[in-house]
């Protein structure tokens, strides 16, 4: 592993990457143990202890490891990669400290909050009020901070990882904005301002775009700077990183109506939520090929370095992931597949596949460069890159199964008409897949707890500040060009 | 080459920002205006009222304890779906849902049409626990509902904000929402007593009573005929 240029001390801030490198890989071991806890008590219910069931528990893990560990790798590398890119220390060092501590003090109180049972019940969008406009703040303090960055850059283009953060700033603002309009009863209660139908189009317009602009737009702005960083070869092609990025922000946006299918929500916007959600095939491929044929010419080296080994995987379950989502998406399929857990596996083939073995891969990337140091041991990222995908293979294929096998049961009839099985059958027949996804998510967290040694040990031996001053490396170049 | 007419946007941060949120805002728009002007979505099904003060309680303690992310309220257009719960789900029973809970994993059953379809004191012992009933049963057990005692210094201001947000209560309910509420479970727990279970003052006045009577609620309209 050859260390790259090395930050310029006095140009760059990275103390605000460096603090949310750390507090990302400490809420992804939260929130995925949180996961587990809540896979076991399916299994076995008097694991459920007081209010700590799985109903107040399941938001705290989908919390923790979207917006604390999720968001936290997307901060550190949008940080470590608007600077490089603009060549300029960021706008403003206070906001950094700002939204590095006003977020996780948000991740915190959200914890606290949802374990006590303030919980609006919009999945991804529990947190109450309070923490609500908490967020809208930071975000706008994110957003600033960003966009005065781009104001006084050094670099005249912007490249298209930064494209990509910029939708995910505008959009996730939009989305919870307008999602969270509630009426306070009182300091943890308020009514939502919509009702019924209207409340579930403008939740999961909000829910599947936190997907989109969460779990994707951003994720690939980390994929577009450390892939090509890594294997040292510029993107692919600039040509099709312009097609992708513009019609995956604008088709994304209408494929919420996907969630509702069969629901009481109007048909023709069911309609447009299947239609668009098959259209975005095109798009979200089109950013898989970008970044894996990028590596023409450097193949040999995905097979010894486990930071290329995890961004191939996790554009592969990407491209997996979102050709699974729109055939979901058809009204035949959907009527098999809705409210079982193939949803559930679906969303972790792309939430442990894509979105966290890049997380991984960028805090790979960046960790010996923010302590200035060689990682602590290659092999043990080697074995966290296994352990990762072996677990995503045991988590994915019983979900699988045990959604297809209650969907099926669901729906069987006897020959005179009448149901086969009864509710509680179907939930019998799919305890076993539950406790093999549990074996799954398990190995998975055990992969993660190899980084967080290895990442300890790295901190240990390093340090913060830079050995000497050099002169800021030309970024742009490195990474844009192409055909 | 062949990009280079997208070269001025990559330039121009402002530009290329403004560009950005028109491409994202049209889908939204066409997608969550129109409904709000839609007679089907907003006219309300026969036999819809808003909920008591108790069902209410009830219901807020249903979206606190996260009943939603295990049980659908939600009955799709199928025969089988039909038969097993009741009749589908239509948008104008929902107008007086805030938030909406039709959820998105059926781990445990649908319950837009349990109302009714059980006895309260089934309830009562369901939460207690779940495998009294049904052996094979993996809900958690819900037992802190049934000692826990209903708060109800807030029941007139959850009704008042309801109101504001187009709730059609009287101004009597929302001055005798506590009350009102403390009389409904009485009844309740007279119902419960009457079939054998034997339940303490301080359980009559529980947080489960409210569940009770909220489930009971559920499906009321649909299943009387509404449409």
């Amino acid at each position: 592993m050859t260390q790259s240029a090395g930050d310029a001390p006095a140009l760059y801030d990275m103390d605000v990457v460096r603090g949310f490198a750390l507090s990302a890989l400490i809420w992804g071991i939260v929130g995925m143990t949180v996961g587990l806890v809540i896979a076991l008590q399916l299994a076995w219910p008097e694991l459920n202890w007081g209010i700590f069931h799985f109903g107040r528990l399941r938001p705290i893990h989908t919390n923790a490891v979207i917006f604390g560990f999720t968001l936290g790798v997307v901060f550190a590398g949008s940080y470590y990669g608007v600077q490089r890119l603009c060549r300029v220390r960021m706008y403003s060092d206070t906001l950094s400290r700002i939204n590095l501590w006003g977020w996780n003090a948000i991740i915190v109180a959200a914890a606290v909050s949802l374990v006590l049972g303030a919980s609006t019940s919009k999945e991804y969008a529990e947190l109450e009020w309070p923490i609500d406009i908490a967020i809208t703040v930071v975000w706008v303090v994110y957003a600033v901070n960003f966009f005065g960055t781009l104001a006084k850059r050094r670099e005249r283009a912007m490249y298209a990882a930064i494209w990509f953060w910029i939708a995910t700033i505008l959009t996730i603002a939009m989305l919870h904005i307008v999602n969270s309009i509630e009426l306070p009863v009182s300091m943890w209660k308020s009514y939502s301002a919509y009702a019924g139908v209207h409340d579930a189009n403008i939740q999961w317009w909000y829910g599947h775009n936190a997907v989109g602009f969460l779990l994707t737009t951003p994720i690939l702005g980390l994929m577009y700077y450390f892939l090509p960083k890594q294997a040292e070869r510029p993107i692919y092609s600039h040509r099709l990183s312009i097609l992708h990025f513009w019609s995956l922000i604008f088709i994304y946006i209408w494929a919420g109506p996907h969630h509702l299918i069969y629901s009481p929500l109007p048909d023709w916007a069911q309609t447009f939520g299947a239609a668009f959600s098959l259209m975005l095939i095109l798009p979200s491929w089109g950013g898989m090929l970008n970044g894996l044929l990028t590596l023409r010419g450097a193949w040999h080296k995905v097979r010894t370095d486990p930071v290329l080994k995890m961004f191939v995987v996790g554009l592969t379950f990407y491209g997996m992931s979102t050709f699974e989502g729109p055939m979901m998406s058809i009204k035949t399929v959907n009527s098999l597949s809705h409210f079982t857990n193939w949803t559930i596996g679906h969303v972790h083939s792309g939430a442990l596949g894509w979105v966290a073995l890049t997380s991984f891969a960028t805090l790979y990337y960046l960790v010996p460069r923010l302590w200035h140091t060689e990682l602590y041991s290659w092999r043990l990222a080697d074995l966290h890159f296994w352990t990762a995908t072996l677990g995503i293979v045991l988590y994915v294929t019983p979900m699988w199964i045990s959604g297809v096998t209650q969907g099926l049961m669901w729906r069987a009839v006897n020959p005179d008409g009448s149901l086969v099985y009864t509710f509680i059958d179907t939930v019998s027949a799919i305890r076993v897949y539950d406790i093999v996804r549990a074996v799954g998510g398990a190995i998975f967290l055990g992969g993660a707890f190899v980084m967080l040694y290895n990442v300890v040990m790295t901190v240990r031996k390093g340090t913060a500040s830079a050995p000497a001053p050099t002169p800021p490396p030309v970024e742009a170049a490195a990474v844009a060009g192409g055909n | 080459m062949a990009y280079e007419w997208h070269r001025p946007v990559e330039v121009r941060w402002v530009t290329f920002t403004a560009l950005t949120l028109v491409a994202i805002v049209v889908g939204g728009l066409v997608l969550l205006i129109p409904p709000f002007f839609m007679q089907g979505t907003i006219e309300p099904v026969e036999g819809v009222v808003p909920y008591t003060a108790l069902e209410q309680e009830g219901r807020d303690l249903y979206v606190r304890e996260g009943c939603n992310t295990c049980h659908s309220q939600q009955v799709r257009p199928f025969k089988t779906e039909t038969d097993r719960y009741g009749p589908y789900s239509v948008a104008g029973e929902g107008i007086y849902d805030r938030p909406f809970l039709w959820g998105s994993r059926r781990t445990g059953p649908d319950l837009a049409r349990v109302g009714g379809k059980y006895p309260d004191s089934w309830h009562w012992l369901h939460f207690e626990n779940p495998r009294n009933i049904e052996p094979r049963s993996n809900m958690p057990d819900f037992a802190f509902l049934l000692e826990k005692e209903l708060d109800t210094s807030l029941t007139s201001r959850r009704l008042e904000v309801l109101r504001n947000l187009g709730h059609p209560y009287s101004d009597e309910e929302i001055a005798n929402a506590a009350e009102n509420a403390r009389a409904e479970a009485e009844q309740v727990a007279a119902r419960i007593r009457a079939d054998g279970v034997a339940i303490s003052d301080e359980q009559a006045r529980s947080e489960g009573i409210a569940m009770i009577a909220y489930l009971q609620s559920l499906g009321r309209a649909r299943k009387a005929g509404g449409r």
